[in-house]
């Protein structure tokens, strides 16, 4: 791990001095500022029974499917296209610190994106003068739920971006992964054949992992250990996967 | 630690397979400590899956391979911290300036912090890199990206240099720079480096490789191929005189020495000869004199020297018998 940090802070680097960071940082303010702006248009319309912060968390999927392919699916496959993961892989760092290095930056980038959209709140407070619309619970609970859930969709998407050298092969890759994870567990979990007897094992995994469901108990201030784990071992082998794709690649190419 | 008697690259029966397809069958050749070899081979002859091998980048089907006397399959970080290497097209990060790049590689590649302001210094110096230290590589022209690789290569001081055709689509004054820089090399670090440009590899190399096929079909000094190779000298002759007479008094020179080819003489009654002999010393002298003696007008001689392009053409021809069928009429080489 003597190199982690030095591959970390290249990457880090590479990221600031990248005009294409500005650019994706703008437009995923612009999309999430839009989002936010609906929401409260609707809550000036007619009073809800949530709040506003529930609202703009539950909607984190739509920013997860777009921004997570476009954040990682550069890391590997690009390095693998114009074989510069040749000259890395030839010094003396492993497989291992390669990709945790490129996986930590792309995870700092996406929760400093998602950390600036607090901006909104505090934007929203500063100019309505009403401390109901910044309850600080579904906040904080769903910051903590974007931090966490991020380090598994990153990993996700790193996973792709080490499985093909084109990265509009690996950032769709990455969406269909994420979407399954996302949307396709949910429709599992609404499936009736999935309730009858000889399922009911698998029924009790697929509602484990159940994202909306983790989102709901971050949000009301939920913090269940069986969550963590989830999250904790699907990056886990999710990075595990990613350094034995790189390599495999090596073996086969 | 690495044994300080072992050669610096040592390859035996090195095989790679890539889906039943052989990319090198059974190599096997040493490099001394402080030796520059060059590596010649025809395209898809094995050359670059031989180079990434040897920096433990892929792993071999079978044989072993020693850096240093440690082996790359089981000892492969001891082993890249002792190799700098260029890759074949010399890939680089096109939005890195050249300075930051050679940071980033230093400090990967262990150099201390202390003194890798100066040793960058001292690389781009001999690389004649400094005007474009703060330049982009991706706004690079091509000879300053080569040399960019070369410089990485050489950066951290490694006893072993790896390079895959460093002087690719180089003008001819940077081959000449390159050159410079590999020959200060020697002595101090082996290098093993490939070609295309086979006279950039007579001047530079104490040692020749050739390998096609997956095989080495030949290797020494260019010196020595010529002799294993070819097996004979050739003398250029422009005689004009009794030539009926020619054969005997050839024989009596030398036994082996004779006609191979011989052209129509022109209108000044000179005619120009090829003559072959088994002999390695000079018959220059004996050769003249018995011609002036026997009433023959000697207007030029010429003991010709094959190029290594001879020899390159001549062992891969070779090796391409061997593999395959033999032919009915044999390669006179």
């Amino acid at each position: 791990m003597k190199h982690y940090l030095t591959l970390l802070s290249h990457e880090i680097r590479m990221l600031l001095v990248s005009p294409s960071t500005y650019v994706a940082a703008t437009a995923f303010l612009a999309f999430m500022g839009f989002i936010f702006t609906e929401i409260l248009s609707h809550y000036s319309k007619s009073p809800q029974e949530l709040s506003p912060t529930h609202v703009f968390f539950e909607l984190f999927w739509l920013p997860v499917f777009f921004m997570v392919p476009l954040l990682t699916m550069k890391c590997l496959a690009e390095e693998r296209r114009l074989g510069t993961i040749e000259t890395l892989l030839t010094t003396p760092v492993t497989t291992t610190e390669v990709v945790l290095g490129k996986y930590t930056a792309a995870y700092l980038l996406y929760v400093g994106l998602w950390g600036s959209t607090g901006g909104f709140f505090y934007i929203l407070k500063r100019f309505s003068g009403d401390a109901r619309f910044l309850d600080p619970g579904p906040l904080i609970g769903g910051y903590l739920f974007i931090g966490i859930s991020g380090l598994l969709f990153i990993a996700i998407g790193v996973f792709a971006s080490s499985l093909s050298r084109n990265q509009a092969v690996a950032g769709i890759i990455a969406f269909t992964l994420l979407f399954g994870l996302i949307i396709g567990m949910r429709s599992l979990g609404e499936a009736t054949w999935l309730a009858q007897g000889g399922m009911a094992s698998l029924r009790d995994a697929v509602d484990y992992a159940q994202i909306f469901t983790h989102r709901d108990d971050f949000t009301r201030g939920v913090v269940d250990t069986r969550h963590l784990l989830f999250y904790l071992s699907g990056t886990v082998l999710a990075l595990i996967f990613s350094i034995l794709g790189v390599e495999a690649k090596l073996l086969h190419s | 630690m690495s044994d300080p008697a072992a050669p610096a690259i040592e390859v035996s029966h090195l095989v790679k397979t890539f889906g039943g397809v052989t990319a090198v069958s059974d190599i096997s050749f040493n490099v001394a400590r402080g030796e520059i070899v060059g590596f010649l081979g025809p395209n898809g002859a094995g050359k670059s899956t031989t180079m990434r091998i040897l920096t433990g980048y892929l792993p071999a089907t079978s044989g072993s391979v020693k850096i240093l006397g440690l082996p790359v399959a089981s000892r492969p970080d001891e082993v890249k911290r002792r190799i700098g290497y260029m890759p074949e097209n010399n890939p680089l990060p096109e939005e890195m300036r050249v300075s930051e790049y050679m940071y980033f590689r230093g400090r990967l590649k262990e150099v201390p912090r202390r003194i890798l302001g100066p040793r960058i210094d001292e690389v781009l110096e001999v690389c004649d890199l400094k005007r474009v230290r703060h330049k982009l590589i991706g706004q690079l022209s091509k000879g300053y990206r080569q040399r960019v690789g070369i410089a990485e290569a050489i950066l951290a001081e490694p006893p072993v240099i790896i390079m895959d055709e460093p002087t690719i689509g180089l003008d001819p004054h940077q081959i000449l720079i390159v050159r410079d820089l590999i020959a200060g090399l020697r002595g101090r670090m082996t290098v093993i480096i490939s070609s295309h440009i086979l006279p950039e590899i007579e001047v530079t190399c104490d040692r020749v490789l050739i390998i096609n096929q997956g095989r080495v079909v030949a290797q020494g000094t260019p010196g020595d191929l010529r002799r294993d190779i070819f097996g004979h000298s050739t003398y250029e002759l422009d005689v004009a005189g009794p030539l009926a007479t020619l054969p005997a008094l050839l024989s009596g020179i030398e036994p082996t020495l004779r006609v191979d080819q011989q052209q129509e003489p022109r209108a000044d009654g000179f005619t120009h000869l090829t003559l072959h002999t088994g002999r390695e010393d000079d018959l220059g002298e004996a050769l003249v004199r018995e011609l002036l003696a026997h009433g023959f007008r000697v207007r030029s001689l010429t003991r010709v020297h094959p190029t290594l392009e001879d020899l390159f053409l001549a062992a891969t021809r070779r090796s391409w018998d061997v593999v395959a069928p033999p032919s009915p009429r044999e390669h006179p080489a």
